[in-house]
Protein backbone atom coordinates (compact mmCIF):
# COMPACT_ATOMS: atom_id res chain seq x y z
CA UNK A 1 0.00 0.00 0.00
CA UNK A 2 1.25 3.48 -0.83
CA UNK A 3 1.62 6.14 1.82
CA UNK A 4 -1.31 6.91 4.02
CA UNK A 5 -3.28 10.03 3.38
CA UNK A 6 -4.47 11.60 6.60
CA UNK A 7 -7.57 13.15 5.05
CA UNK A 8 -8.65 9.85 3.56
CA UNK A 9 -8.13 7.99 6.81
CA UNK A 10 -10.09 10.63 8.71
CA UNK A 11 -12.87 10.47 6.13
CA UNK A 12 -13.22 6.72 6.64
CA UNK A 13 -13.31 7.12 10.40
CA UNK A 14 -15.87 9.93 10.29
CA UNK A 15 -18.13 7.93 7.97
CA UNK A 16 -18.35 5.20 10.58
CA UNK A 17 -18.40 7.35 13.70
CA UNK A 18 -20.50 10.36 12.76
CA UNK A 19 -22.43 9.38 9.65
CA UNK A 20 -23.70 5.93 10.59
CA UNK A 21 -21.81 4.05 7.90
CA UNK A 22 -22.41 0.40 8.47
CA UNK A 23 -23.10 -2.79 6.63
CA UNK A 24 -26.82 -3.17 7.09
CA UNK A 25 -27.29 -6.89 6.57
CA UNK A 26 -25.29 -10.01 6.01
CA UNK A 27 -27.72 -12.67 4.86
CA UNK A 28 -26.83 -16.30 4.41
CA UNK A 29 -28.95 -17.91 1.73
CA UNK A 30 -29.51 -21.62 2.34
CA UNK A 31 -31.16 -24.09 -0.01
CA UNK A 32 -33.71 -26.34 1.67
CA UNK A 33 -34.51 -28.26 -1.51
CA UNK A 34 -32.89 -31.36 -0.01
CA UNK A 35 -35.09 -31.16 3.10
CA UNK A 36 -38.52 -31.74 1.57
CA UNK A 37 -40.42 -34.74 2.90
CA UNK A 38 -44.05 -35.93 2.88
CA UNK A 39 -43.76 -36.38 6.66
CA UNK A 40 -43.98 -33.04 8.56
CA UNK A 41 -41.96 -34.36 11.50
CA UNK A 42 -39.17 -35.42 9.21
CA UNK A 43 -39.37 -32.13 7.30
CA UNK A 44 -38.92 -30.25 10.56
CA UNK A 45 -35.98 -32.37 11.62
CA UNK A 46 -34.21 -31.98 8.28
CA UNK A 47 -34.76 -28.22 8.13
CA UNK A 48 -33.50 -27.54 11.64
CA UNK A 49 -30.58 -29.93 11.08
CA UNK A 50 -29.48 -28.30 7.84
CA UNK A 51 -29.77 -24.75 9.14
CA UNK A 52 -27.77 -25.51 12.28
CA UNK A 53 -25.21 -27.25 10.15
CA UNK A 54 -24.78 -24.53 7.49
CA UNK A 55 -25.58 -21.40 9.51
CA UNK A 56 -24.41 -22.47 12.96
CA UNK A 57 -21.29 -20.27 12.83
CA UNK A 58 -22.86 -17.32 11.01
CA UNK A 59 -23.30 -14.98 13.95
CA UNK A 60 -19.88 -15.73 15.40
CA UNK A 61 -18.14 -15.25 12.04
CA UNK A 62 -19.94 -11.98 11.29
CA UNK A 63 -19.07 -10.61 14.73
CA UNK A 64 -15.47 -11.65 14.25
CA UNK A 65 -15.26 -9.82 10.90
CA UNK A 66 -16.96 -6.76 12.38
CA UNK A 67 -14.42 -6.63 15.18
CA UNK A 68 -11.49 -7.24 12.88
CA UNK A 69 -12.37 -4.61 10.28
CA UNK A 70 -13.75 -2.04 12.68
CA UNK A 71 -16.93 -1.57 10.64
CA UNK A 72 -20.33 -2.16 12.27
CA UNK A 73 -22.55 -4.89 10.80
CA UNK A 74 -26.12 -4.41 11.93
CA UNK A 75 -28.15 -7.49 10.99
CA UNK A 76 -27.40 -11.16 10.53
CA UNK A 77 -30.08 -13.08 8.70
CA UNK A 78 -30.95 -16.27 6.88
CA UNK A 79 -32.91 -16.62 3.66
CA UNK A 80 -34.19 -20.04 2.61
CA UNK A 81 -35.71 -21.64 -0.48
CA UNK A 82 -39.32 -20.48 -0.94
CA UNK A 83 -41.33 -22.59 1.50
CA UNK A 84 -44.06 -23.25 -1.08
CA UNK A 85 -41.59 -25.64 -2.73
CA UNK A 86 -40.26 -27.29 0.42
CA UNK A 87 -43.66 -27.87 1.98
CA UNK A 88 -45.28 -29.24 -1.18
CA UNK A 89 -44.81 -33.00 -0.56
CA UNK A 90 -46.15 -32.74 3.00
CA UNK A 91 -48.86 -30.22 2.11
CA UNK A 92 -50.40 -32.60 -0.41
CA UNK A 93 -51.89 -34.63 2.44
CA UNK A 94 -51.67 -32.32 5.41
CA UNK A 95 -51.98 -28.77 3.99
CA UNK A 96 -51.89 -26.10 6.68
CA UNK A 97 -50.59 -28.40 9.39
CA UNK A 98 -47.47 -29.12 7.34
CA UNK A 99 -46.90 -25.43 6.59
CA UNK A 100 -47.16 -24.43 10.24
CA UNK A 101 -44.75 -27.19 11.22
CA UNK A 102 -42.28 -25.72 8.74
CA UNK A 103 -42.86 -22.18 10.07
CA UNK A 104 -42.09 -23.37 13.60
CA UNK A 105 -39.00 -25.23 12.42
CA UNK A 106 -37.59 -22.12 10.70
CA UNK A 107 -38.26 -19.91 13.70
CA UNK A 108 -36.71 -22.43 16.05
CA UNK A 109 -33.58 -22.74 13.91
CA UNK A 110 -33.29 -18.95 13.56
CA UNK A 111 -33.51 -18.58 17.33
CA UNK A 112 -30.91 -21.23 17.92
CA UNK A 113 -28.48 -19.76 15.38
CA UNK A 114 -29.11 -16.29 16.80
CA UNK A 115 -30.13 -14.39 13.65
CA UNK A 116 -32.60 -11.49 13.71
CA UNK A 117 -34.79 -12.75 10.88
CA UNK A 118 -35.29 -15.74 8.66
CA UNK A 119 -36.95 -15.12 5.29
CA UNK A 120 -38.55 -17.44 2.80
CA UNK A 121 -42.04 -18.25 4.07
CA UNK A 122 -42.91 -17.51 0.50
CA UNK A 123 -45.61 -18.27 -2.05
CA UNK A 124 -44.56 -17.89 -5.70
CA UNK A 125 -47.94 -17.20 -7.23
CA UNK A 126 -47.32 -14.69 -10.04
CA UNK A 127 -48.69 -17.18 -12.55
CA UNK A 128 -50.91 -19.45 -10.47
CA UNK A 129 -51.27 -21.52 -7.32
CA UNK A 130 -49.76 -24.90 -6.40
CA UNK A 131 -50.54 -27.09 -3.38
CA UNK A 132 -47.51 -25.65 -1.63
CA UNK A 133 -48.53 -22.05 -2.40
CA UNK A 134 -52.02 -22.67 -1.01
CA UNK A 135 -50.61 -24.07 2.22
CA UNK A 136 -48.36 -21.03 2.68
CA UNK A 137 -50.99 -18.43 1.72
CA UNK A 138 -53.57 -19.97 4.07
CA UNK A 139 -51.20 -19.93 7.03
CA UNK A 140 -49.27 -16.64 6.77
CA UNK A 141 -51.23 -14.80 9.50
CA UNK A 142 -51.05 -17.68 11.95
CA UNK A 143 -47.41 -18.38 11.13
CA UNK A 144 -46.49 -14.74 11.77
CA UNK A 145 -48.51 -14.72 14.98
CA UNK A 146 -46.79 -17.76 16.45
CA UNK A 147 -43.22 -16.92 15.38
CA UNK A 148 -40.83 -14.09 16.21
CA UNK A 149 -38.28 -14.10 13.43
CA UNK A 150 -40.06 -15.57 10.43
CA UNK A 151 -40.60 -13.33 7.39
CA UNK A 152 -43.26 -14.08 4.79
CA UNK A 153 -43.64 -12.94 1.20
CA UNK A 154 -46.12 -13.38 -1.61
CA UNK A 155 -44.79 -12.92 -5.13
CA UNK A 156 -47.90 -11.70 -6.95
CA UNK A 157 -46.48 -10.41 -10.23
CA UNK A 158 -43.64 -10.79 -12.67
CA UNK A 159 -42.85 -8.76 -15.76
CA UNK A 160 -42.76 -11.96 -17.85
CA UNK A 161 -46.13 -13.28 -16.69
CA UNK A 162 -48.18 -10.29 -15.58
CA UNK A 163 -50.10 -9.77 -12.35
CA UNK A 164 -52.04 -12.56 -10.68
CA UNK A 165 -54.95 -10.48 -9.39
CA UNK A 166 -56.33 -13.35 -7.32
CA UNK A 167 -52.95 -13.59 -5.59
CA UNK A 168 -53.05 -9.83 -5.02
CA UNK A 169 -56.37 -10.18 -3.25
CA UNK A 170 -55.15 -13.11 -1.16
CA UNK A 171 -52.02 -11.18 -0.18
CA UNK A 172 -54.24 -8.29 0.92
CA UNK A 173 -56.36 -10.68 2.99
CA UNK A 174 -53.20 -12.04 4.61
CA UNK A 175 -52.07 -8.49 5.46
CA UNK A 176 -55.42 -7.66 7.02
CA UNK A 177 -55.67 -10.85 9.07
CA UNK A 178 -52.03 -10.59 10.17
CA UNK A 179 -52.70 -7.06 11.43
CA UNK A 180 -55.72 -8.23 13.40
CA UNK A 181 -53.88 -11.17 14.94
CA UNK A 182 -50.69 -9.29 15.84
CA UNK A 183 -51.92 -5.77 16.60
CA UNK A 184 -50.32 -4.63 13.35
CA UNK A 185 -46.76 -5.57 14.27
CA UNK A 186 -46.65 -8.84 12.27
CA UNK A 187 -47.20 -6.89 9.04
CA UNK A 188 -43.59 -5.68 9.26
CA UNK A 189 -42.65 -9.29 8.44
CA UNK A 190 -44.96 -9.65 5.45
CA UNK A 191 -44.48 -8.28 1.95
CA UNK A 192 -46.20 -8.61 -1.43
CA UNK A 193 -43.69 -8.52 -4.29
CA UNK A 194 -43.42 -8.07 -8.03
CA UNK A 195 -40.27 -9.21 -9.87
CA UNK A 196 -38.90 -10.57 -6.61
CA UNK A 197 -35.09 -10.71 -6.61
CA UNK A 198 -33.77 -14.14 -5.61
CA UNK A 199 -30.64 -12.90 -3.88
CA UNK A 200 -31.55 -9.91 -1.77
CA UNK A 201 -30.21 -9.70 1.78
CA UNK A 202 -33.06 -7.38 2.82
CA UNK A 203 -36.17 -8.43 4.70
CA UNK A 204 -39.03 -9.06 4.69
CA UNK A 205 -38.74 -10.18 1.06
CA UNK A 206 -35.54 -12.23 1.16
CA UNK A 207 -35.64 -15.81 -0.05
CA UNK A 208 -33.02 -18.09 -1.56
CA UNK A 209 -33.82 -18.66 -5.23
CA UNK A 210 -33.77 -22.12 -6.78
CA UNK A 211 -30.99 -21.16 -9.20
CA UNK A 212 -28.68 -20.21 -6.31
CA UNK A 213 -25.91 -22.45 -4.90
CA UNK A 214 -26.52 -24.60 -1.83
CA UNK A 215 -25.46 -21.70 0.36
CA UNK A 216 -24.16 -18.18 -0.30
CA UNK A 217 -23.68 -14.86 1.42
CA UNK A 218 -25.41 -11.68 0.20
CA UNK A 219 -24.64 -8.28 1.66
CA UNK A 220 -26.79 -5.20 1.99
CA UNK A 221 -25.02 -1.89 2.35
CA UNK A 222 -26.20 1.25 4.03
CA UNK A 223 -25.02 4.80 4.30
CA UNK A 224 -27.76 7.45 3.88
CA UNK A 225 -26.02 9.46 6.60
CA UNK A 226 -22.78 9.55 4.61
CA UNK A 227 -24.49 10.68 1.40
CA UNK A 228 -26.44 13.32 3.29
CA UNK A 229 -23.27 14.72 4.89
CA UNK A 230 -21.58 14.90 1.48
CA UNK A 231 -24.50 16.82 -0.04
CA UNK A 232 -24.57 19.20 2.91
CA UNK A 233 -20.88 19.94 2.57
CA UNK A 234 -21.14 20.57 -1.19
CA UNK A 235 -23.65 23.40 -0.94
CA UNK A 236 -25.26 24.76 -4.12
CA UNK A 237 -23.22 22.97 -6.76
CA UNK A 238 -24.72 22.10 -10.16
CA UNK A 239 -26.55 18.80 -10.71
CA UNK A 240 -23.72 17.09 -12.50
CA UNK A 241 -21.25 17.81 -9.69
CA UNK A 242 -23.80 16.67 -7.14
CA UNK A 243 -24.38 13.43 -9.05
CA UNK A 244 -20.65 12.85 -9.32
CA UNK A 245 -20.02 13.29 -5.61
CA UNK A 246 -22.92 10.97 -4.66
CA UNK A 247 -21.49 8.44 -7.10
CA UNK A 248 -18.05 8.60 -5.49
CA UNK A 249 -19.56 8.16 -2.04
CA UNK A 250 -21.66 5.19 -3.19
CA UNK A 251 -18.50 3.65 -4.58
CA UNK A 252 -16.72 3.88 -1.24
CA UNK A 253 -19.65 2.53 0.73
CA UNK A 254 -20.12 -0.38 -1.65
CA UNK A 255 -16.46 -1.32 -1.53
CA UNK A 256 -16.80 -1.82 2.21
CA UNK A 257 -19.83 -4.06 1.64
CA UNK A 258 -17.89 -6.08 -0.90
CA UNK A 259 -14.99 -6.46 1.54
CA UNK A 260 -17.27 -7.67 4.33
CA UNK A 261 -19.15 -10.11 2.07
CA UNK A 262 -15.97 -11.64 0.70
CA UNK A 263 -14.54 -12.15 4.14
CA UNK A 264 -17.66 -13.62 5.73
CA UNK A 265 -18.20 -16.01 2.79
CA UNK A 266 -14.58 -17.14 2.92
CA UNK A 267 -14.73 -17.87 6.66
CA UNK A 268 -18.00 -19.75 6.33
CA UNK A 269 -16.68 -21.69 3.38
CA UNK A 270 -19.58 -20.71 1.13
CA UNK A 271 -19.86 -18.64 -2.03
CA UNK A 272 -20.07 -14.87 -1.95
CA UNK A 273 -23.21 -13.88 -3.83
CA UNK A 274 -24.11 -10.26 -4.46
CA UNK A 275 -23.97 -6.81 -2.94
CA UNK A 276 -27.34 -5.07 -2.77
CA UNK A 277 -26.48 -1.46 -3.65
CA UNK A 278 -29.20 -0.03 -1.49
CA UNK A 279 -29.32 3.01 0.70
CA UNK A 280 -31.06 1.58 3.72
CA UNK A 281 -32.12 4.20 6.27
CA UNK A 282 -32.64 3.78 10.00
CA UNK A 283 -34.75 5.81 12.43
CA UNK A 284 -31.52 7.28 13.77
CA UNK A 285 -30.94 11.01 13.48
CA UNK A 286 -29.39 11.86 10.11
CA UNK A 287 -29.57 8.35 8.67
CA UNK A 288 -32.44 9.25 6.37
CA UNK A 289 -33.07 9.02 2.63
CA UNK A 290 -35.80 11.70 2.95
CA UNK A 291 -33.17 14.10 4.29
CA UNK A 292 -30.89 13.36 1.33
CA UNK A 293 -33.71 14.31 -1.02
CA UNK A 294 -34.37 17.44 1.00
CA UNK A 295 -30.64 18.19 0.81
CA UNK A 296 -30.83 17.97 -2.98
CA UNK A 297 -33.53 20.63 -2.78
CA UNK A 298 -36.98 19.98 -1.30
CA UNK A 299 -38.75 21.90 1.45
CA UNK A 300 -40.26 18.61 2.62
CA UNK A 301 -39.91 15.18 1.06
CA UNK A 302 -43.05 14.47 -0.95
CA UNK A 303 -43.46 17.97 -2.36
CA UNK A 304 -43.26 18.47 -6.17
CA UNK A 305 -39.72 17.68 -7.34
CA UNK A 306 -39.38 14.66 -5.04
CA UNK A 307 -39.55 12.08 -7.82
CA UNK A 308 -36.85 13.93 -9.78
CA UNK A 309 -34.60 14.19 -6.72
CA UNK A 310 -35.02 10.49 -6.02
CA UNK A 311 -34.25 9.62 -9.63
CA UNK A 312 -31.00 11.59 -9.50
CA UNK A 313 -30.00 9.97 -6.22
CA UNK A 314 -30.78 6.46 -7.46
CA UNK A 315 -28.90 6.83 -10.69
CA UNK A 316 -25.80 8.10 -8.90
CA UNK A 317 -25.93 5.35 -6.27
CA UNK A 318 -26.25 2.66 -8.93
CA UNK A 319 -23.48 4.00 -11.14
CA UNK A 320 -21.07 4.42 -8.23
CA UNK A 321 -22.05 1.14 -6.62
CA UNK A 322 -21.82 -0.85 -9.84
CA UNK A 323 -18.20 0.24 -10.25
CA UNK A 324 -17.39 -1.03 -6.77
CA UNK A 325 -18.70 -4.59 -7.06
CA UNK A 326 -18.83 -6.85 -10.04
CA UNK A 327 -21.93 -8.54 -8.69
CA UNK A 328 -24.74 -6.32 -7.66
CA UNK A 329 -28.01 -7.97 -6.79
CA UNK A 330 -31.20 -7.83 -4.80
CA UNK A 331 -33.07 -4.57 -5.12
CA UNK A 332 -30.11 -2.24 -5.56
CA UNK A 333 -32.28 0.79 -4.87
CA UNK A 334 -32.84 3.43 -2.25
CA UNK A 335 -35.31 2.31 0.34
CA UNK A 336 -37.93 4.84 1.32
CA UNK A 337 -39.71 3.10 4.18
CA UNK A 338 -41.83 5.51 6.16
CA UNK A 339 -41.51 4.20 9.72
CA UNK A 340 -37.88 3.12 9.46
CA UNK A 341 -36.71 6.52 8.18
CA UNK A 342 -37.25 9.32 10.68
CA UNK A 343 -37.20 11.90 7.86
CA UNK A 344 -39.87 10.00 5.89
CA UNK A 345 -42.02 9.69 9.02
CA UNK A 346 -41.75 13.45 9.58
CA UNK A 347 -42.50 14.11 5.89
CA UNK A 348 -45.63 11.96 6.22
CA UNK A 349 -46.88 14.60 8.65
CA UNK A 350 -45.94 17.32 6.13
CA UNK A 351 -45.82 17.01 2.33
CA UNK A 352 -45.80 13.25 1.81
CA UNK A 353 -49.03 11.50 0.83
CA UNK A 354 -49.55 7.85 -0.03
CA UNK A 355 -50.17 8.80 -3.67
CA UNK A 356 -46.92 10.79 -3.95
CA UNK A 357 -45.07 7.94 -2.32
CA UNK A 358 -46.42 5.62 -5.02
CA UNK A 359 -45.27 8.02 -7.73
CA UNK A 360 -41.78 8.08 -6.19
CA UNK A 361 -41.62 4.29 -6.26
CA UNK A 362 -41.86 4.43 -10.05
CA UNK A 363 -38.19 5.52 -10.06
CA UNK A 364 -36.95 3.39 -7.18
CA UNK A 365 -37.74 0.21 -5.34
CA UNK A 366 -38.98 -1.12 -3.10
CA UNK A 367 -42.38 0.41 -3.20
CA UNK A 368 -44.84 1.23 -0.47
CA UNK A 369 -42.75 0.18 2.49
CA UNK A 370 -43.52 0.30 6.20
CA UNK A 371 -46.53 2.50 5.69
CA UNK A 372 -49.12 2.57 8.44
CA UNK A 373 -52.74 2.98 7.33
CA UNK A 374 -56.01 3.02 9.29
CA UNK A 375 -57.00 -0.36 10.75
CA UNK A 376 -60.43 -0.26 9.13
CA UNK A 377 -59.03 0.02 5.58
CA UNK A 378 -61.00 -2.51 3.48
CA UNK A 379 -59.22 -5.55 1.99
CA UNK A 380 -60.08 -4.34 -1.55
CA UNK A 381 -58.31 -1.05 -0.93
CA UNK A 382 -55.17 -2.83 0.32
CA UNK A 383 -55.40 -5.10 -2.74
CA UNK A 384 -55.67 -2.00 -4.95
CA UNK A 385 -52.49 -0.56 -3.41
CA UNK A 386 -50.66 -3.86 -4.01
CA UNK A 387 -51.97 -4.10 -7.59
CA UNK A 388 -50.84 -0.55 -8.40
CA UNK A 389 -47.36 -1.24 -7.11
CA UNK A 390 -47.27 -4.55 -9.01
CA UNK A 391 -48.29 -2.69 -12.17
CA UNK A 392 -45.35 -0.31 -11.73
CA UNK A 393 -43.11 -3.35 -11.37
CA UNK A 394 -44.46 -5.10 -14.44
CA UNK A 395 -44.35 -1.92 -16.52
CA UNK A 396 -40.81 -0.94 -15.51
CA UNK A 397 -39.25 -4.36 -14.91
CA UNK A 398 -38.08 -3.26 -11.43
CA UNK A 399 -38.71 -5.16 -8.25
CA UNK A 400 -41.53 -3.46 -6.35
CA UNK A 401 -43.17 -4.33 -3.07
CA UNK A 402 -45.86 -3.44 -0.60
CA UNK A 403 -45.28 -3.78 3.12
CA UNK A 404 -48.21 -2.05 4.72
CA UNK A 405 -49.62 -2.03 8.23
CA UNK A 406 -53.37 -1.53 8.74
CA UNK A 407 -52.99 -0.69 12.43
CA UNK A 408 -56.04 -1.86 14.37
CA UNK A 409 -57.99 0.97 15.98
CA UNK A 410 -55.80 3.68 14.47
CA UNK A 411 -56.96 6.63 12.40
CA UNK A 412 -55.14 9.05 10.07
CA UNK A 413 -52.75 11.26 12.02
CA UNK A 414 -52.37 8.86 14.96
CA UNK A 415 -48.84 7.69 15.77
CA UNK A 416 -47.96 4.03 15.51
CA UNK A 417 -44.89 2.66 17.26
CA UNK A 418 -43.25 -0.44 15.78
CA UNK A 419 -40.23 -0.44 18.06
CA UNK A 420 -36.46 -0.48 17.60
CA UNK A 421 -35.10 -0.20 14.07
CA UNK A 422 -38.62 -0.58 12.68
CA UNK A 423 -39.29 2.90 14.01
CA UNK A 424 -42.60 4.73 14.28
CA UNK A 425 -44.83 6.54 11.82
CA UNK A 426 -48.01 8.55 11.56
CA UNK A 427 -51.03 6.72 10.18
CA UNK A 428 -51.40 7.87 6.56
CA UNK A 429 -54.66 8.76 4.92
CA UNK A 430 -56.11 6.35 2.35
CA UNK A 431 -58.76 7.16 -0.26
CA UNK A 432 -62.33 6.44 0.85
CA UNK A 433 -63.17 5.30 -2.67
CA UNK A 434 -62.43 1.65 -3.20
CA UNK A 435 -61.59 -0.52 -6.20
CA UNK A 436 -64.31 -2.90 -7.38
CA UNK A 437 -62.10 -4.81 -9.84
CA UNK A 438 -61.33 -7.67 -7.47
CA UNK A 439 -64.68 -9.33 -8.21
CA UNK A 440 -63.02 -10.37 -11.47
CA UNK A 441 -60.86 -13.48 -11.68
CA UNK A 442 -57.56 -14.18 -13.43
CA UNK A 443 -54.49 -12.17 -14.33
CA UNK A 444 -53.43 -8.90 -15.86
CA UNK A 445 -51.26 -9.95 -18.85
CA UNK A 446 -47.56 -9.06 -19.10
CA UNK A 447 -46.41 -5.88 -20.75
CA UNK A 448 -45.71 -5.94 -24.45
CA UNK A 449 -41.92 -5.55 -24.83
CA UNK A 450 -40.82 -2.10 -25.90
CA UNK B 1 -5.02 -9.60 10.79
CA UNK B 2 -1.59 -8.27 9.97
CA UNK B 3 -1.92 -4.54 9.44
CA UNK B 4 -4.25 -1.90 10.77
CA UNK B 5 -4.79 1.82 10.33
CA UNK B 6 -4.84 3.75 13.60
CA UNK B 7 -6.46 7.16 13.27
CA UNK B 8 -6.24 9.79 16.01
CA UNK B 9 -8.36 12.94 15.93
CA UNK B 10 -8.60 15.65 18.59
CA UNK B 11 -7.40 18.92 20.00
CA UNK B 12 -3.62 19.17 19.73
CA UNK B 13 -1.63 18.92 22.96
CA UNK B 14 1.73 17.51 24.00
CA UNK B 15 1.93 13.77 24.54
CA UNK B 16 -0.55 12.43 22.01
CA UNK B 17 1.97 10.73 19.73
CA UNK B 18 3.93 9.49 22.74
CA UNK B 19 0.84 8.12 24.47
CA UNK B 20 -0.40 6.19 21.47
CA UNK B 21 3.06 4.96 20.47
CA UNK B 22 3.76 3.70 23.99
CA UNK B 23 0.75 1.36 23.88
CA UNK B 24 1.84 0.08 20.47
CA UNK B 25 5.39 -0.51 21.64
CA UNK B 26 4.25 -2.26 24.82
CA UNK B 27 2.44 -4.82 22.72
CA UNK B 28 5.15 -5.23 20.13
CA UNK B 29 3.13 -3.54 17.40
CA UNK B 30 5.39 -2.02 14.76
CA UNK B 31 4.65 1.39 13.23
CA UNK B 32 5.28 1.20 9.48
CA UNK B 33 4.05 4.59 8.42
CA UNK B 34 2.93 7.70 10.25
CA UNK B 35 1.67 11.08 9.10
CA UNK B 36 -0.02 13.95 10.82
CA UNK B 37 -1.61 17.23 9.95
CA UNK B 38 -4.10 19.81 11.16
CA UNK B 39 -7.57 19.33 9.65
CA UNK B 40 -10.29 21.90 10.33
CA UNK B 41 -8.41 23.09 13.46
CA UNK B 42 -8.08 19.54 14.78
CA UNK B 43 -4.99 17.46 15.20
CA UNK B 44 -5.17 14.39 12.94
CA UNK B 45 -2.67 11.56 12.92
CA UNK B 46 -2.76 8.30 11.06
CA UNK B 47 -0.49 5.29 11.51
CA UNK B 48 -0.14 2.09 9.56
CA UNK B 49 0.81 -0.59 12.08
CA UNK B 50 1.89 -4.21 11.81
CA UNK B 51 0.32 -6.60 14.30
CA UNK B 52 1.89 -9.83 13.11
CA UNK B 53 4.26 -9.99 16.13
CA UNK B 54 1.81 -8.38 18.55
CA UNK B 55 0.99 -10.03 21.89
CA UNK B 56 -2.66 -8.85 21.82
CA UNK B 57 -5.62 -9.28 19.48
CA UNK B 58 -6.88 -6.33 17.48
CA UNK B 59 -9.90 -6.26 19.77
CA UNK B 60 -7.76 -5.85 22.89
CA UNK B 61 -5.52 -3.29 21.19
CA UNK B 62 -8.56 -1.28 20.12
CA UNK B 63 -9.94 -1.20 23.68
CA UNK B 64 -6.59 -0.14 25.11
CA UNK B 65 -6.04 2.60 22.53
CA UNK B 66 -9.55 3.89 23.07
CA UNK B 67 -8.87 4.10 26.79
CA UNK B 68 -5.59 5.97 26.24
CA UNK B 69 -7.41 8.23 23.78
CA UNK B 70 -9.93 9.10 26.47
CA UNK B 71 -7.13 10.07 28.86
CA UNK B 72 -5.55 12.25 26.17
CA UNK B 73 -8.88 13.75 25.09
CA UNK B 74 -8.67 12.44 21.52
CA UNK B 75 -10.59 9.90 19.43
CA UNK B 76 -8.61 6.82 18.50
CA UNK B 77 -10.02 4.45 15.89
CA UNK B 78 -8.50 1.15 14.77
CA UNK B 79 -9.58 -0.29 11.45
CA UNK B 80 -8.21 -3.06 9.30
CA UNK B 81 -5.89 -1.82 6.56
CA UNK B 82 -8.25 -3.39 4.01
CA UNK B 83 -11.10 -1.00 4.86
CA UNK B 84 -8.90 1.99 4.03
CA UNK B 85 -7.58 0.29 0.94
CA UNK B 86 -11.08 -0.69 -0.30
CA UNK B 87 -12.36 2.84 0.04
CA UNK B 88 -9.45 4.88 -1.20
CA UNK B 89 -7.36 2.71 -3.53
CA UNK B 90 -8.80 1.46 -6.80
Amino acid sequence: MGRLDVEEAVETVEMVRRMNLDVRAVTLGVSLLDCASPDPGELRERVVGKLLDVAGDLVEVVEEVEEELGVPIVHKRIAVTPCCLIVAPAARELGEEAALELADALDEAAGEVGVDFIGGYTALVYDGFTTGDEAILDTIPEALERTERLCASVVVADERYGINMEAVKRAAEAVKETAERTDGLGCARLVALANAPENTPFMAGAFHGVGQPDACVNVGISGPGVVRAVIEELGDVDFRTLHDEIKRTAFKITRVGELVGRRVAERLGVEFGAVDLSLAPTPEEGDSVAEILEGIGLESCGCPGSTAALHLLMDAVKKGGAAATSRHGGYSEAFIPVSEDAGMARAAREALTLEKLEAMTAVCSVGIDMVVIPGDTPVETIAGIIADEAAIGVATGKPTAVRIIPAPGKEPGDEFELGGLLGKAPVMDVSDYRPTMFRRRGRVPPKFPR
Amino acid sequence: MTRAVVTVIGVDRPGIVAGVSRVLAEHNVNIEDISQTVLRDLFAMVMLVDLSEADVSVKELRRELERVGEELGVDVVVQHEDVYRAMHRV
